[in-house]
């Protein structure tokens, strides 16, 4: 493999862009590299590495504003929050453990794949937390977007296209993110013995109530409810919620278990050292138990929730059939929502659809603005869609 | 007079009006279409009144479908179309041209679909902004972005200006409690983006459909995020007789680890209208917070305390504590009522850029010097939480030169904005208020790029050309148009 390109400055790399695009040279994005293995194998291409481009350039805990370059290894900024009791409240998975993947997450790659955890469900997913960027597109232009203040309305927002479009519109060279006060206790209320519709009604219960659950997740057959907040408040909604859901039989978990125990939630971690391909539902929390039901049932997938449901997580047995993500969509069709292959080896993902195929209109939208950031087809080509 | 400049209409489109109109009759209800010269005057400006321009004719559909009928129909004739809501935008948004037809939403009212177990509301996009939470409130539920003028603003236009409001400091603004849309592409096709789950299939067309300004699409119906309504809520007032020490309070507080639903700020001037008008008993002092956090009893007085704790080292000339649903009125009452208050006494114009809060005292300062040098008044009256800044320029319309002057000092103040980091407009919009202002903060790759944008939902440039974009920046797109 050849050695890529690192680039030490914006300058730099819009060079670097300007003259792929004029000799129509593939570029394959690589932050920290950990999440290398999502999307379509991106064909012969030169790898192009933001490591050059690193660091913090402005932390404001009053402000609640943090600016970092696109190669920002993900644990130098975490590790600057915790300084100031502060944290990136959307919760970003560590994709490691499920990908098997080595290197170390950047601060790019998060953004560029709007990658969120648990606390997405209360707090946002990654794109509500990005106030603006800088990016390259694929004519070799620095374009910037949005800014460093929490409110801006301030022309199109093209930080929520750039966020998810995992580089295929402009590689990201620089991110502004809001950061939030960490809060000052956690505990989950814990149940056991419960089905996955079970499960789904006691989230949408508690969902509800004004006690702002944090965390709503059912893993091997366990379902977890976060409370997060102020020291008093953590005991007292705790209380209320048992009360409210009838449940004296829940057991609490804290304390160091506690960081431990949603960690493993946010990185998929019952999958992790598994075979088999994993999928990723996006769907309305109440039809997760039926989608479910469908996939064991279908294909033997085994699964996990989380976002009170909204979030599906489908492993599906070593000897899954290769149009297993047909019939997946075909279980969703009726319903809405729709499905990612988040992990496989590179032969299926390279003939089956990895993100969800769009309607017409839609893919032709989306198409149109990939001809438009990236008209010679260079950033991640083929990543996203063919 | 002004000096605002909107494009030449193209006297061929108003030539062809009877046409157009007729080709829309033929299509559509008898009572959608509004030509009428006189009828037609009742739209020709939005909240920023100072432009006014009736339109061509007005189409108010009552369906998705109507919509797509009315968008089609101008689209293969050539014709500029103006999406309007409820016409409270203050940037121009909603202004019409004398070659363009509306397409509003003020028939589109339906609640399509209350879900509490997933927690949304699937609703046409002409209902009010209050009526959501009307429809939900009973059974304990509200929608979070609640502009100041959320009586009479419709959803359509908050999607379209990704509006915000006084609690979005803890609830975030429209982009964020927003889940899917329906909307008709300027070909007339009808098109679904997101729903109740989420997140984006692909790429997050949503996210960049909110906030567009009716330049990309018409969105007719909206998914919009419901939350269980807190357990109570309290404010607290806290005077300053300086500036910078409330601006420190306010920087305090976010770091202290308490989220208020809200930190409001007003100086001075601000009070004092305030206070002749609506008798809210606020000290008039420097700088006036008010600050509001939510939860069970317990909860609002641990925050309370705090907040108090750290507020008092720095010598305020107040702190009055909210006991009782009166208390926290009457602490609200005069905030509530500034625009109203200041429309009384004057004609004022409202702007709205964004400072890193760690700026908001420079900002004063400087806005201060501004108008001292521009010999204009001005009040403060804004959301310090997020340094979402509402400096109201008072002058009178009736004086010759006065709105030139009042707007030369408005684009001195966002440029300062612009230039300490912050930005132009953080909830208004750009419209053709700021749309000159763009080069300010924006480069011309930065520009271009949204641009592209708009060239790929709509190619001709017929939705809302002249706004936004600076003119000669998008002089070329607008006329490759026919
Ligand atoms: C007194 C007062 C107080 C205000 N306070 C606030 C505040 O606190 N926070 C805040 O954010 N704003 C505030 N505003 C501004 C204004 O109310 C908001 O911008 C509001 O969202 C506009 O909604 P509208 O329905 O009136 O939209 P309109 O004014 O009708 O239109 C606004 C924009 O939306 C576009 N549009 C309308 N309908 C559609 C559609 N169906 N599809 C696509 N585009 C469409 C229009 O073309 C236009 O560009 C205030 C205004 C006033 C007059």
């Amino acid at each position: 493999m050849t050695a890529p390109l690192t680039p030490d400055s914006e300058d730099a790399l819009c060079d670097v862009v300007r003259a792929a695009a004029a000799a129509a040279t593939p570029l394959r994005i690589v932050g920290g590299g950990t999440r290398s293995g999502i999307g379509r194998p991106v064909a012969a291409a030169t790898p192009v590495s933001t490591a050059g481009l690193s660091g913090v350039t402005l932390y404001e805990p009053g402000a609640m504003t943090l600016i970092a370059k696109a190669g920002t290894p993900l644990a130098e900024i975490e590790a600057l929050l915790a300084t100031e009791r502060q944290y990136l409240a959307f919760e970003p998975m560590d994709h490691r453990p499920l990908l098997g993947s080595n290197g170390t997450p950047t601060v790019g790659g998060v953004v560029s794949a709007n990658v969120s955890g648990p606390r997405r469900l209360r707090a946002g997913a990654c794109r509500d937390f990005l106030l603006g960027l800088r990016f390259v597109d694929g004519h070799g232009r620095l374009v910037k977007n949005g800014g460093r203040v929490m409110k801006n309305v301030t022309g199109l927002d093209l930080g929520k296209l750039l966020c998810g479009a995992y580089g295929t519109l402009g590689i990201v060279t620089e991110v502004a993110l809001k950061t939030l006060p960490r809060p000052e206790r956690a505990a989950t209320l814990v149940f056991d013995g419960l089905t996955d519709a079970q499960a789904v009604a006691l989230f949408c219960k508690a969902l509800g109530t004004p006690f702002e659950v944090s965390g709503a997740a059912f893993v091997d057959g366990r379902a977890l409810l976060r409370i997060e907040g102020l020291t008093d408040q953590v005991g007292y909604r705790i209380d209320r919620l048992t009360q409210l859901l009838e449940r004296p039989d829940r057991t609490v978990i804290k304390g160091a278990d506690h960081t431990r125990l949603w960690d493993d939630v946010r990185d998929v971690r019952t999958f992790a050292d598994s075979t088999g391909s994993v999928w990723r539902l996006s769907v309305k929390a109440t039809d997760a138990p039926a989608i479910t039901s469908a996939l064991q049932q279908s294909l033997g997938a085994q699964t996990v929730l989380d976002w009170g449901g909204g979030l599906i997580w489908a492993r599906l047995p070593q000897d899954a059939p290769a149009a297993a993500g047909a019939h997946i969509r075909q279980i969703l069709a009726p319903l809405g929502g729709h499905a990612t292959l988040i992990r496989a080896g590179a032969d299926l993902r390279a003939e089956t659809d990895v993100f969800q195929p769009e309607p017409a209109p839609l893919a032709g939208l989306s198409a149109g603005l990939r001809a438009r950031f990236d008209p010679q087809n260079i950033l991640n080509p083929g990543l996203m869609a063919v | 007079m002004s000096t605002i400049v909107m494009p030449v209409p193209d006297a061929e489109v108003i030539e062809r009006k009877d046409q157009i109109v007729a080709a829309l009759c033929a299509a559509l209800p008898a009572e959608t279409v509004i030509s009428d010269a006189f009828e037609t005057r009742a739209y020709e400006c939005d909240a920023l009144t100072a432009y006014r321009c009736p339109p061509l004719a007005v189409v108010l559909p009552r369906t998705t479908e109507e919509v797509a009928i009315a968008l089609k129909i101008c689209h293969d004739m050539g014709v500029n179309v103006v999406p309007r809501g409820a016409g409270t935008s203050l940037a121009g948004g909603s202004l019409p041209t004398a070659d363009s037809v509306i397409i509003g939403t003020a028939r589109l009212r339906d609640t399509l679909e209350i879900d509490y177990d997933n927690r949304f509301i699937r609703v046409q996009t002409g209902v009010t902004n209050l009526s959501v939470t009307g429809t939900v409130e009973e059974d304990g539920f509200f929608y979070a972005p609640d502009p100041s003028s959320q009586l009479a603003c419709a959803i359509a236009g908050n999607i379209a200006m990704n509006s915000g409001g006084a609690h979005c400091l803890k609830y975030g603004v429209t982009t964020n409690n927003l889940l899917g849309v329906r909307m008709v592409l300027v070909t007339g096709e009808i098109v679904t983006l997101g729903g109740a789950h989420m997140d984006a299939p692909g790429l997050d067309l949503l996210g960049v459909i909110c906030g567009s300004e009716g330049q990309l699409a018409i969105v007719t119906e909206a998914t919009l995020r419901i939350l269980p309504k807190p357990e109570g809520a309290r404010p607290v007032m806290i005077g300053f007789d300086d500036a910078e020490v409330a601006g420190d309070c306010v920087a305090r507080i976010i770091k202290s680890g308490v989220l208020p639903v809200a930190i409001e700020y007003m100086d001075r001037p601000c009070i004092r209208v305030v206070e002749n008008y609506a008798k809210a008993g606020y000290p008039l002092c420097e700088a006036l917070l008010i600050v509001e956090v939510e939860g069970s009893e317990a909860e609002i007085a641990d925050q309370l305390d705090r907040i108090t704790a750290l507020a008092e080292p720095l010598g305020p000339v107040e702190i009055r504590v909210s006991k009782s649903a009166e208390e926290s009125a009457a602490i609200w009452k005069g905030r509530k009522s500034a625009f109203g208050a200041m429309g009384q006494i004057n004609d004022y114009m409202c702007l709205d850029g964004t400072v890193p809060v760690s700026a908001l005292q420079f900002t004063l300062k400087r806005i201060g010097e501004l108008a001292i040098e521009h010999q204009m008044e001005v009040a403060n009256v804004f959301h310090a939480g997020d340094g979402n800044m509402h400096p109201l320029i008072l002058f009178d319309a009736n004086k010759p030169g006065d709105l030139e002057r009042a707007e030369a000092f408005g684009a001195a103040i966002l440029g300062v904005c612009v230039d300490v980091g912050g930005c132009l407009t953080g909830e208004h919009g750009v419209g053709i208020e700021k749309r000159d202002l763009m080069i300010r903060q924006f480069s011309p790759d930065d520009l271009e790029a949204q641009m592209q944008v708009k060239d790929v939902f709509d190619p001709h440039w017929i939705l809302n050309p002249a706004k936004v974009f600076p003119l000669a920046a998008s002089a070329a797109r607008r006329q490759r148009q026919h």
